[in-house]
C-alpha cells in the first residue's frame, strides 16, 4: 500500500525522498531539470500555433481557415498540377506519336505502359481483373485470342467506343438466345454444343450426332462463326476452335449460351478519359502479352 | 559502483543527518520537483588528455569542414566529389565506392560496426567517445574556448556574471554569441555541402541561388549548434543522451575508467596538516581539497564522488589533479584512468593488474571483425549488375489459343557501371520455351541495353509448349555482359496447370 509520510533524507544516497512509500520502499526525489518544464510549456504555445496558421475550429457552418490558407484538398490538387507539369514532356510526346512508334521507342514504352497500368488498375481492373486476367464472361487481356481484334487500332477502338454500349460508333454484335426465342429446338442445341466442343478437339457425347450438330452449325451459327468455327471479329464472334473460352468450355455453359445468347457489354471511355490515357491504356492491354501486328 | 565508496562519501560529505533505521526527518516544506539549472564555469587547464583533446577537436572538425571539397574523378557523367549524398540521384559516393540505395545494407553493416566500437572502447577505457569524440563535446569544448577567449577563464567569468551589468559586460557578451553564431552558421554550411556539389553550392548560398531548403538546413543546424554546444552543453549529456545509461549498465570492474584513488586520496587534509600528519607517522591522503578537479570539470561534477552518470571522462580532471599533485611534490595520478578491481586489489594490498582481454572485449573485437569481413568481401565481389524477376501476380498464367502457356515476368537490370552496358538473356529450367521481351520484336535475338548508371525495367514472356512437370517448376534468368562476359541470374517459378489426368 502506499502511503504518504514526511519526506526524508535516505541513509545510502543522503537524496531526499518524496515522502512517497510503498511496503517500506520509499521513493528518491530526483528534481527533473526545469527546462524540461519549459520545454512542455513550449510544446503548448507552439500547439496554439496551430490553430492559428491552419485550419482548427469548427463554426457553425464552417471552419477557422487559418492565416496560410492552407486545404488538404488543395495540396493534393497542387501535387497533382506539380506531377502533371513534370510529366507534360513525355505526355506531350505520346500525344504526338502515332501508336506503332511508341511501341518501338523504349522511352516512350516504358512511360506508356507506366501510365496505361495506373489507368488500368483505376478503370478496366473492377472487370478485367488487376492484371488484366479476366474472370468468367470478361475477356483475359494477356492471350492471343481477340474477339474485336489484337491489333493497336483495334484495341484503341474498342477502349474508346466500347462493346454495345451507348457510343454511336460502339461495336455491336450479339449471340441470339436460340433456345428461348424458339430458333431451334432443344434437341438441335444439344447436337450443335457436342459440335461445338468436338471443334476445339473436347470430348463428346455421341459421335453419330455430330454430322446433325454440323447441319445445323452451318445453317444457324456459321454466319457469324463461319464456316470452320473460326469466328469473326467485324462482329465479335469468337473462335470457337481454339483453346480459350470466355464463359466456359462444359457442356452445360456452351448449352447456357445457346439456349440465352450472349452479349456481355464494356462501356464506352472515349467520353470519360483524355486521348493520351487511351494511348498509353492500349499500349499497356497490347503489351501484356497478346498484341497483334 | 563500490558501496563501501559511497558510505564513506555520505559520511564525509553529507551535512551531519539524524541517522535512524528508517532515515531522518527533514523539517522543511515538500522539495521540488524541477530544479533550476547550475550554471557551471569549467577553468581552462593545461596537460596531456587537454593536449589529446585539442588534437581530436582540430581533425575531426578539419575533416567535418573540408571533406565535401576533397574531388575524386569517377569520369564524365559522374559526380566528382569524394564524399556525397545524392539523394535526387539516389546514390551514396565514397571515394572509389557508389552506394545504391539497394545496398542500404553495407550502412546497416556500418552501425553494428559503429555500436560495438563504442561497447569496445567502453569495455577497454570507459567513455572514450563521450570524452574525446562525441560532436557534443567537440563542439562544446570549441565554444568554451571562445568564450574563455572574449570573456576570460573561470573567475573572470564568475565575477562579471555576479556584477552589474556593464557596457564592457554587454559587449563581450554580445561578441561571444557572434562568434558563436557564427562557428554554428559555418557548422550548418558545411552540413549541406554533403548533399550537392560543395563548390557550386557555396557560390550558389554566396549570390542567394542555392535552394531554399539548403537555407532551412543551415538555418536549422545553426539553431541547433548554437543551442547545443553554447547553452545546453553537459544538459545534453546528463538528460538527453542515452549512452551514459547504457554505458553504465554494460561496464565491468576491468574497464579503465576516470577514477579518484580514494585509497590513496583518502583521508583529505592541506599541505601542511598532511605533512605534519606523515611526519607524526599518522595516514594522511594525497587529496589536499583544493577543488581543481571539481573547477576543470565541464560538466560540473566532484570525481571524487566516484564513477557517475554525468562523468564524460574526459580526463581534464587528471591533468588538473597531476599539476597540484607536482606543485606539492606527490606521485601524479591521484586522479587517473584506473579500474574498480585495481582499486580494491591496493586496498587488499595486491599489486594492481591490466586484463584487456576479457570475454567481453573478445566478443566485440570478433563481431567487428566477423561484421567487417564480410562487408568487405561483399564490397570486394559485388556484381557491377544486377537482375530482379518478380512473376506475375495477376494472371499466374495465361493459355494461348493454341494452347501454350504462357508466364509474364517483370525484369529489372541495375547497371551500376558508368557506361551503358548489353546483356544477352537466356533462360533454364522450363522445357520447349519461346521467350519474348515486350517492346523487341519477336525473334529478334534477347539482347537488352541498360543505360550508365541505371536500372531498367523489362517485361518478359515465357511461353511453354509442352507441360511443365509440375504446377510450380523453377526457371532461371541468365544475363551475360556481351562485353565483360560478367554475368548475374535471378530464379522465380513458372506455374502451370495440373497436367490432365
Amino acid at each position: 500500500m502506499a502511503e504518504h509520510r514526511k519526506h526524508m533524507i535516505d541513509k545510502a544516497t543522503g537524496t531526499e525522498t518524496t515522502g512517497h512509500e510503498w511496503d517500506g520502499i520509499r521513493e528518491l526525489n530526483t528534481p527533473l531539470p526545469r527546462w524540461w518544464l519549459w520545454m512542455f510549456y513550449m510544446t503548448i504555445i507552439w500547439s496554439i500555433g496551430y490553430w492559428i496558421v491552419y485550419p482548427t475550429w469548427p463554426l457553425v457552418s464552417s471552419y477557422t481557415s487559418g492565416l496560410v490558407g492552407w486545404h488538404s484538398r488543395q495540396a493534393i490538387l497542387d501535387d497533382l498540377a506539380a506531377l502533371r507539369e513534370q510529366r507534360a514532356a513525355l505526355v506531350g510526346r505520346i500525344a504526338a506519336t502515332p501508336l506503332e512508334s511508341i511501341l518501338s521507342d523504349q522511352s516512350l514504352l516504358d512511360f506508356a505502359r507506366a501510365q496505361g497500368r495506373t489507368a488500368f488498375a483505376d478503370n478496366c481492373a473492377p472487370c478485367h481483373g488487376a492484371g488484366g486476367g479476366g474472370a468468367k464472361g470478361y475477356p483475359n487481356l494477356n492471350d492471343d485470342e481477340w474477339l474485336w481484334g489484337g491489333k493497336l487500332d483495334d484495341i484503341a477502338f474498342t477502349i474508346r467506343h466500347g462493346i454495345r454500349s451507348t457510343d454511336e460508333n460502339t461495336r455491336m454484335g450479339s449471340m441470339p438466345a436460340f433456345g428461348r426465342d424458339k430458333i431451334l429446338s432443344r434437341a438441335d442445341i444439344l447436337t450443335v454444343a457436342d459440335y461445338v466442343r468436338s471443334l476445339s478437339g473436347l470430348t463428346t457425347l455421341d459421335a453419330n450426332e455430330l454430322a446433325k450438330g454440323k447441319k445445323t452449325f452451318t445453317e444457324n451459327c456459321a454466319a457469324c462463326h463461319g464456316d470452320a468455327g473460326k469466328g469473326n471479329r467485324e462482329v465479335g464472334a469468337p473462335d470457337l476452335t481454339d483453346q480459350i473460352w470466355l464463359y466456359g468450355s462444359d457442356r452445360n455453359t456452351i448449352i447456357e449460351g445457346l439456349m440465352n445468347g450472349r452479349g456481355a457489354v464494356m462501356p464506352a471511355w472515349g467520353p470519360r478519359l483524355d486521348d493520351t490515357t487511351i494511348k498509353s491504356l492500349t499500349v499497356y492491354v497490347h503489351t501484356l502479352g497478346g498484341g497483334q501486328k | 559502483m563500490n558501496t563501501d565508496l559511497l558510505e564513506r562519501q555520505s559520511r564525509a560529505n553529507a551535512a551531519p543527518i539524524h541517522d535512524t533505521e528508517t532515515g531522518s526527518d527533514v523539517p522543511e516544506s515538500e522539495p521540488p520537483l524541477y530544479a533550476a539549472r547550475r550554471k557551471i564555469y569549467p577553468q581552462s587547464v593545461k596537460g596531456t588528455f587537454r593536449r589529446i583533446k585539442w588534437a581530436v577537436l582540430v581533425i575531426t572538425l578539419a575533416i567535418y569542414y573540408f571533406l565535401p571539397f576533397i574531388r575524386w574523378n569517377r569520369g564524365p557523367d559522374a559526380p566528382d566529389q569524394a564524399v556525397l549524398i545524392d539523394f535526387p540521384g539516389r546514390r551514396f559516393y565514397f571515394f572509389f565506392i557508389e552506394i545504391w540505395p539497394q545496398e542500404i545494407y553495407f550502412f546497416t553493416g556500418l552501425l553494428i560496426i559503429a555500436a560495438m566500437t563504442l561497447f569496445l572502447m567502453n569495455a577497454v577505457a570507459g567513455r572514450v567517445w563521450c570524452g574525446y569524440l562525441c560532436p557534443q563535446t567537440v563542439w562544446t569544448d570549441l565554444f568554451l574556448a571562445i568564450e574563455r577567449l572574449v570573456e576570460g577563464d573561470r573567475r573572470a567569468q564568475m565575477a562579471a556574471d555576479a556584477g552589474p551589468w556593464t557596457t564592457q559586460r554587454v559587449l563581450r557578451k554580445g561578441l561571444k554569441h557572434v562568434l558563436w553564431l557564427m562557428v554554428a552558421w559555418w557548422t550548418g554550411g558545411a552540413w549541406v555541402l554533403y548533399f550537392a556539389d560543395a563548390p557550386t553550392l557555396v557560390r550558389d548560398l554566396a549570390t542567394g541561388q542555392a535552394p531554399l531548403l539548403a537555407y532551412g538546413w543551415i538555418g536549422t543546424l545553426t539553431a541547433t549548434t548554437y543551442a547545443l554546444a553554447g547553452h545546453m552543453r553537459e544538459q545534453v549529456c546528463t538528460y538527453m543522451c542515452p549512452w551514459p545509461r547504457i554505458q553504465a549498465a554494460l561496464t565491468d570492474e576491468y574497464a579503465l575508467n576516470v577514477t579518484y584513488r580514494y585509497d590513496r586520496g583518502e583521508p583529505r587534509s592541506s599541505v601542511k596538516k598532511s605533512e605534519q600528519l606523515r611526519l607524526a607517522g599518522l595516514a594522511a591522503g594525497d587529496c589536499i581539497d583544493c577543488r581543481q578537479c571539481v573547477n576543470v570539470c565541464p560538466t560540473g561534477i566532484d570525481i571524487r564522488n566516484g564513477s557517475q552518470v554525468e562523468c564524460i571522462q574526459c580526463g581534464l580532471c587528471i591533468d588538473a589533479c597531476d599539476s597540484v599533485m607536482q606543485k606539492i611534490g606527490r606521485p601524479p595520478k591521484l586522479i587517473g584512468y584506473d579500474s574498480e578491481v585495481n582499486l580494491e586489489r591496493r586496498l587488499a594490498g595486491e599489486s594492481p593488474v591490466q586484463k584487456i582481454v576479457r570475454t567481453r572485449t573478445v566478443l566485440y573485437a570478433v563481431i567487428i571483425a566477423a561484421v567487417g569481413g564480410i562487408m568487405l568481401y561483399a564490397l570486394l565481389t559485388r556484381h557491377a549488375f544486377d537482375v530482379s524477376v518478380i512473376h506475375d501476380r495477376n494472371p499466374i498464367f495465361v493459355r494461348m489459343a493454341d494452347g501454350a502457356i504462357r508466364n509474364g515476368y517483370t525484369m529489372r537490370i541495375l547497371n551500376k557501371r558508368l557506361e551503358p552496358r548489353r546483356f544477352a538473356m537466356t533462360i533454364d529450367g522450363v522445357p520447349g520455351n519461346v521467350i519474348e521481351i515486350v517492346g523487341l520484336p519477336l525473334g529478334a535475338a534477347r539482347i537488352v541495353e541498360v543505360g550508365p548508371d541505371q536500372s531498367r525495367e523489362f517485361r518478359v514472356l515465357v511461353n511453354s509448349y509442352e507441360y511443365a512437370p509440375r504446377a510450380s517448376s523453377p526457371i532461371v534468368f541468365h544475363l551475360t555482359d556481351m562485353e565483360s562476359g560478367e554475368w548475374a541470374q535471378a530464379q522465380d517459378n513458372f506455374r502451370a496447370p495440373e497436367r490432365p489426368k
